[in-house]
């Protein structure tokens, strides 16, 4: 008897303890949610505002730019250079092996039409602009780009060659609109 | 309760519902100050006062200053060249950047010397380096307000370290951006930071100096006060040492100030901000050198992390490492005036602090001596940045261990009054005094 009703009073305390702690968790929980809930407008609202967005792409007329030419556009704030690459430059890119290179892509992979080499022109070490769309820039040892900054060097299809940089030049999302039109963005 | 010695009436009302004249009395009257402190002591209550000055300067900048990417540039300009004064507020302000580091720097390095991060002072300490971090937020997002090529190419250079975070790393740097440059969202709230951050810094030096008075000043000795004849009330000794110091910085800082204005900073600030044209050189402002040098250095992947994320790492490391410092350095004896050893390798280590100064000011791949080519940057900032850390994780540890400290004596008064020299010995020798 008296174990019995010892069980039964020990039994109904942890009864009464679980349905506090599921209360307090639930309570807790709850509180939490709300807390992210509110505070995640104050954080997205640093991320791009919808007319930053809006205003992320560019369309280029292609029709002036003649072989072996650069030039800078400006998208999203960034530098983008576009190139109209010769022969040579094609075929530079292209005859190099893939073990070679630091963040390895085909040349095939990078491009639409191969005489269009349109990449980002934002050093991928930490941001500089790198030279070589202008004449008479120093272009690097591989033709391409040189970043002075810390001194990387890019090649004929916006690959890192070698210095610091992680990463090839970064190819934007585009489309060809019609034959001299394209549209980044 | 109320203790306060005044027989002014309206003092003594105004201090029995708000005890602010108690207060004042027992900081400055009963606080117990050692009465060895030599002018190394200065340079907190110095930070104290640029501070108050960095603030109300920058109250009256941002009266006449534009937040806005089209404006920046020209608004300084006319603060330089139209508002009344507005050529001084600024100097001062631009200058008092550079003066808060020195102060800081010298401030923290005395703590280094005499051991006042350890025990009972450890949070102190603690309180003291999310100071430093707090002002190198503060400072860079200041850098950027003018808008001129360095703001500009400096923010971006630092807001790309980000990126290095793997996964993550590419929308951190977006939302911090709020775009997918540095532009107009990034100045605005750049600004906004800017002003705030210096009143979290207020809240934060509160907290130090409740710390610090909680248990008191450390001193030369770096032996705690025994009795009354080893302190001094603050007021006047103190404060009249202080002022002394204050009027030494001032002539100073004047000179910088109406003589030297530009000297520290970078003639291409005052070229505007062009996102499409990056200077030769991009350098930080000369207290973020150092730090700059330590990131540089990384230059090689470890397993799967890469370097720049290393470099990042490493960066944060040498400032995060001073907060384990009371735990690396377990000698119990505080001053290094009685660590003969430690003394030598602390000049060692400001050498060395100073060396990656000068790396970061230079192009990693110049040759350091003009007559030995191998030799270059880079590689200097390898070496001093390797001793940086073997100095704190390795050299502090098996100090605490094998070093031979001298004698302390027997308390702060002793030397004071008897000559440091004869006092120690006397302590290592008491038979000999008779
Ligand atoms: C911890 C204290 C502070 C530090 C270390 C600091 C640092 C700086 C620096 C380095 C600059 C760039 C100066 C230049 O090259 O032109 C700057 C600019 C500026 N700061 Fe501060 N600042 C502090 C406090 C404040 C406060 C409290 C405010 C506003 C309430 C403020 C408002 C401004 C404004 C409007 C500018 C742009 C004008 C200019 O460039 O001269 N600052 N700050
Ligand atoms: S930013 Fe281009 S090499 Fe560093």
């Amino acid at each position: 008897m008296a174990d019995s009703t010892g069980d039964k009073a020990v039994s109904q305390k942890e009864n009464v303890e679980t349905r506090r702690d599921f209360l307090m968790l639930a309570t807790g929980a709850f509180g939490a949610f709300g807390m992210g809930a509110a505070i995640w407008p104050l954080i997205d609202q640093m991320n791009p505002a919808a007319d930053t967005l809006a205003a992320s792409t560019a369309e280029v007329n292609l029709k002036p730019i003649q072989v072996g030419q650069r030039v800078v556009i400006k998208w999203r704030g960034k530098p983008v250079f576009i190139t109209r690459r010769s022969k040579a430059q094609i075929e530079d890119a292209r005859k190099v092996s893939l073990t070679s290179l630091v963040d390895p892509e085909r040349d095939e992979d990078r491009v639409k039409k191969p005489e269009w080499l349109i990449v980002v022109g934002v050093c991928t070490h930490l941001g500089c602009i790198p030279l070589g769309s202008k004449q008479g820039e120093k272009q690097g040892e591989y033709r391409g780009w040189f970043c002075p900054c810390h001194g990387s060097h890019y090649d004929t299809s916006g690959r890192i060659r070698k210095g610091p940089a992680p990463k090839n030049l970064s190819v934007p999302q585009y489309t060809f609109v019609s034959e001299n039109v394209v549209k980044i963005g | 309760m109320s203790k306060i010695g005044s027989s002014n009436p309206v003092i003594k009302w105004i201090d029995h519902r708000l005890p602010v004249f108690t207060f004042m009395q027992h900081e400055l009257h009963e606080y117990p100050t050692p009465k060895n402190l030599n002018y190394f002591w200065n340079f907190g209550s110095l930070a104290g006062i640029i501070l108050v000055t960095m603030i109300v300067t920058g109250i009256v900048l941002s009266m006449h200053y534009t937040a806005h990417v089209d404006y920046a540039f020209d608004s300084v300009e006319r603060i330089m060249r139209d508002v009344n004064y507005g050529w001084l507020i600024r100097y001062v302000h631009m200058n008092g950047a550079s003066a808060f580091f020195v102060v800081v720097f010298i401030h923290i390095f005395r703590g280094l010397y005499y051991g006042s991060y350890k025990a009972p002072r450890e949070l102190l300490w603690m309180l003291g380096v999310v100071i430093l971090l707090l002002m190198m937020a503060t400072a860079f997002l200041g850098y950027v307000l003018p808008w001129g090529q360095m703001s500009f190419w400096g923010a971006t250079v630092i807001t790309n370290l980000f990126s290095a975070i793997p996964f993550v790393g590419e929308p951190i740097v977006t939302w911090l951006w709020g775009g997918f440059s540095v532009d107009n969202a990034t100045l605005n709230r750049f600004f906004s930071l800017h002003f705030l951050l210096p009143f979290v810094i207020v809240g934060v030096v509160v907290l130090h100096i409740v710390a610090l008075h909680t248990h008191g000043s450390n001193n030369p000795v770096g032996i705690s006060i025994k009795n009354n004849d080893d302190q001094i009330p603050f007021h006047p000794y103190y404060t009249i040492k202080d002022l002394f110091g204050l009027g030494v910085f001032l002539v100073v800082f004047s000179w910088f100030v109406f003589y030297a204005p530009n000297y520290l900073g970078h003639p291409d600030n005052y070229i505007q901000a062009d996102p499409l044209q990056t200077p030769p050189h991009i350098v930080p402002e000369w207290y973020f050198l150092p730090f700059y040098a330590i990131l540089r250095s990384i230059t090689f992947d470890i397993l799967f992390l890469e370097a720049k994320l290393l470099g990042v790492i490493a960066m944060f490391a040498s400032i995060a490492i001073l907060f384990i410092l009371p735990w690396l350095d377990r000698s119990p004896v505080r001053s290094a005036r009685f660590r003969p050893v430690y003394r030598q390798f602390f000049w060692i280590l400001v050498i060395d602090c100073v060396i990656l100064g000068i790396v970061g000011a230079n192009s990693p791949d110049d040759p350091v001596f003009s007559g030995a080519k191998w030799f270059q940057y880079i590689h200097l900032g390898m070496i001093s940045t390797a001793y940086y850390f073997f100095h704190f994780l390795i050299l502090l540890p098996l100090l605490s261990i094998f070093e031979k400290t001298n004698p302390l004596p027997t308390s702060i008064n002793e030397p004071v009054l008897g000559g440091g020299k004869a006092t120690a010995m006397a302590a290592a020798k008491p038979m000999e005094k008779a």
